[in-house]
Formats: C-alpha cells, structure tokens, sequence
C-alpha cells in the first residue's frame, strides 16, 4: 500500500503473492525471509499488472521501478504497517460505514461476505461499499501514514470511535465475530501504540466486557451484572484487561476517557456499580463494567 | 495532485455581520491564499443572481435566469490547488474563511490527464 498507494492494487498484489507462496513454498521449502519475499513478490505482480493495463499516468511513476530482487530483500527492511492502515482506513474523508467496512476488511481480515452479515446488508451493497471506498483513497488522495503530530489526537479518537463501534455492533452476543474482531484490532493497536493510554483503556474495555459474555444471557433474557454466574466469565480475558488497564495508569495520569472510565468501574469481581437494568445497549455497554 | 476548492456560503450574511475592520481582515485572508505557493488559480464570482444556465436541447440554446441548482448556499468562489495528498488539501481548505463562517469548502481532485 505504501509503495503503491493504491488500496485495491495491493489487494490484489498480496493475494497473488500469497497464493504464489501457498504452491511455491509447498514445492521448493519456505525462504529464510519469508515477509520480504511476500513484500517482493507482491510488488512484482502488481508492476506487472500496472504494465499490462497500460494505465500510464503521471502517477504511476512504478512503471521505472526495477523488479525486486529476492535476495536483495530482509524482513528488517520492512516495517510492520499496520498502524499506517488503520488511520487510512478511519480517515475522517470516509464515510463512517466505510470507515468500519475498511478496517474489518483489511485488519480483521473478515471476508466481504462476514461483513455484510455482521451489519445484516446484503453481500453486493457490502462490496460496493468497500470498492468505493478504496477508489476514494486512491482518487482523492488520502495519504498512507501515521497522520503527523497536529492530526494524530483527532485522527486517533477517530479510530477508537470505530472500533469501539465495531465492538458494539457485536455486543450482546449479536455477532461474537464482530467484537472478538474488534478487539484483535485493539490487540494490534496496543502492540504498535504502547504508549497511549486511550488504546490500552478502550483494549482493557473491550476485554473486560467480552469477558462476561458467556453470563450476560440466560434463556434469552439479560441477566444483571449481580446475578451473573461468575464461572462463566473468561478468566483469561479479564487478567488481559486488567494488563492492559495497569501498562495504561502510568500514562494515564492527565486522563483519557476510556481509560478514566475503565478504571472508575471497579474490577468485574468486586463491582460497585449496579447496571441500571434497562435494556438499551447503551446503557449495558456503559454500565456493566 | 491538483484539488479544486468550491467555496460555499448562505448569501454572505455571516460576512455582512462583521465590522467593516473585520471584514477587511477577511478579505486579506482570502488575498493571503490566493498568495499560497500552492494556489495556481482562482477568484470570486458574483453573486448567484447572476447566474444564468445553459442547455442545448435537439440543437437550440436554452437559457434558465439563475444558478444550476437552486440552494440556500451558493458557490461564491474557488481555489485552484497543487497539494500533496488530501490532507494538505484539507489545511488549505479549513483556512478559507467561508468554512468558519457558516459556509463550507468542497474538496475534489481533478481528473489527471
């Protein structure tokens, strides 16, 4: 996406690379560096492809691009970026809906098809969607990168609003994809920002609340935090969430909202807070922490 | 890239509004961007009443008193722009006065030929 700097192109690009790899790979045995042999190999289609369809406008400087080596290529060359994905798929110039259809396509890495289901659309509409807005990146010229200094506050509550989003969308146990989705985008968020506590408070959210899944419903109705049966809570998830909430306090100290109201809430084990019983999924999300 | 920058405001009552000072002040800030390294056309237009729209329909000039499309905002000007990515476009744009006024800028990158 960074060399190509269209989304679509390198869609394709890797998926070619990929499928290469699979037959490839099987046959002659994996290569010492096997992401910069994807990288390469990727880029190469995609310059061929760029050739074939004789696209040649002054953006496609590419077309001078010599062919990619192998050998020539370590994965320490090539920086993970994902982060550079995610603002590009939360740029505010993109609808909110496509905002949300890009990041669960290209981080989630759920299929067209996941998708559409998830927000109940039919298949066609999802894809059109997505095509759409990958056009719009590469048309307009949304740019592929970490946002600079003066955007990143707002650019990055941009994101968390979309994957708290995602992650609502899936609450309650309405698609256990979609929150489990949402927070393996929060795992990767924490991973490449260790250092916010926004990104560490909404993962410890997301973690602390799925947790609790399994005791939510009983027979299809909602059962209170109070009354849930604790042996059904992910023990696993909630020492996660706990992890998260302690990486987060250090930087936490000038506030954050997540993160302030992750650690108002006392731990799920001890709750202070009493859920106010109504079933909007608002309220649940809020209160049941 | 290049971007064209579509200037939309409500009549100019918000510009009316002002002070004589503070109107100057606003005049200056759209000479200041018309000034921008970046900036390689642009201008004011007149008001939308005078406007006037033309078809040609089985080879006859047709001619409508008035703008395309009749909206509370009207296009009152434009920018002509070279920027980098949508983003420098976006800072170009959110200094345009019109966008703090009540109005709004319309962000399009041209057709590259």
């Amino acid at each position: 996406m960074g060399f190509l700097g269209d989304f679509e192109l390198a869609e394709e690009a890797a998926q070619d690379a990929f499928a290469i790899a699979a037959e490839r790979w099987a046959r002659a045995g994996m290569p010492a560096n096997q992401r910069a042999w994807l990288v390469a190999t990727a880029r190469n289609r995609a310059i061929d492809r760029i050739r074939r369809e004789r696209t040649l406008t002054a953006k496609y400087k590419l077309l001078e691009a010599p062919k990619a080596v192998h050998d020539e290529f370590h994965d320490a060359d090539f920086r993970d970026e994902r982060l550079e994905l995610i603002f590009t798929c939360c740029h505010p110039a993109l609808a909110t809906d496509a905002q949300v259809a890009l990041t669960l396509r290209a981080l989630g890495g759920m299929n067209t098809d996941e998708i559409a289901r998830a927000f109940l659309v039919p298949e066609k509409t999802m894809a059109q969607r997505l095509v759409r807005a990958k056009r719009k990146i590469k048309d307009a010229g949304i740019p592929f990168r970490i946002p600079p200094a003066h955007l990143l506050p707002d650019r990055l509550v941009a994101v968390l609003a979309i994957v708290y989003l995602i992650f609502n969308e899936g609450y309650d146990g309405r698609s256990p994809l979609l929150a489990s989705e949402a927070i393996r985008v929060g795992v990767a968020l924490a991973e490449l920002m260790p250092d916010e506590p926004e990104v560490l408070g909404l993962l410890a959210l997301m973690l602390l609340h799925d947790a609790r899944r399994e005791a939510r419903v009983h027979d299809g109705e909602l059962v209170l935090l109070a009354d849930q049966d604790r042996s059904l809570w992910d023990r696993s998830q909630i020492a996660a969430g706990r992890a998260a909430l302690a990486r987060g306090m250090p930087c936490a100290a000038l506030g954050g909202r997540a993160h302030t109201s992750c650690r108002q809430r006392s731990p799920p084990c001890t709750p202070r807070s009493r859920p106010t019983g109504r079933r909007s999924r608002r309220s649940t999300a809020i209160c049941r922490v | 890239m290049q971007y064209l920058l579509q200037i939309y405001s409500e009549g100019d009552t918000q510009f009316d509004n002002l002070s004589a000072d503070q109107r100057a002040a606003v005049t200056g800030e759209y000479m200041a961007i018309s000034e921008s390294p970046q900036v390689t056309g642009g201008a004011q237009l007149q008001p939308a009443a005078t406007a006037t729209t033309v078809r040609v329909q089985d080879g006859r000039t047709l001619t409508t008193d008035g703008p395309f499309a009749e909206t509370k905002e009207a296009l009152g000007g434009y920018y002509l722009i070279e920027a980098d990515d949508l983003d420098a476009a976006i800072e170009l744009a959110a200094r345009v006065p019109a966008a703090r006024l009540g109005g709004a800028v319309e962000v399009r990158p041209l057709v590259e030929r």
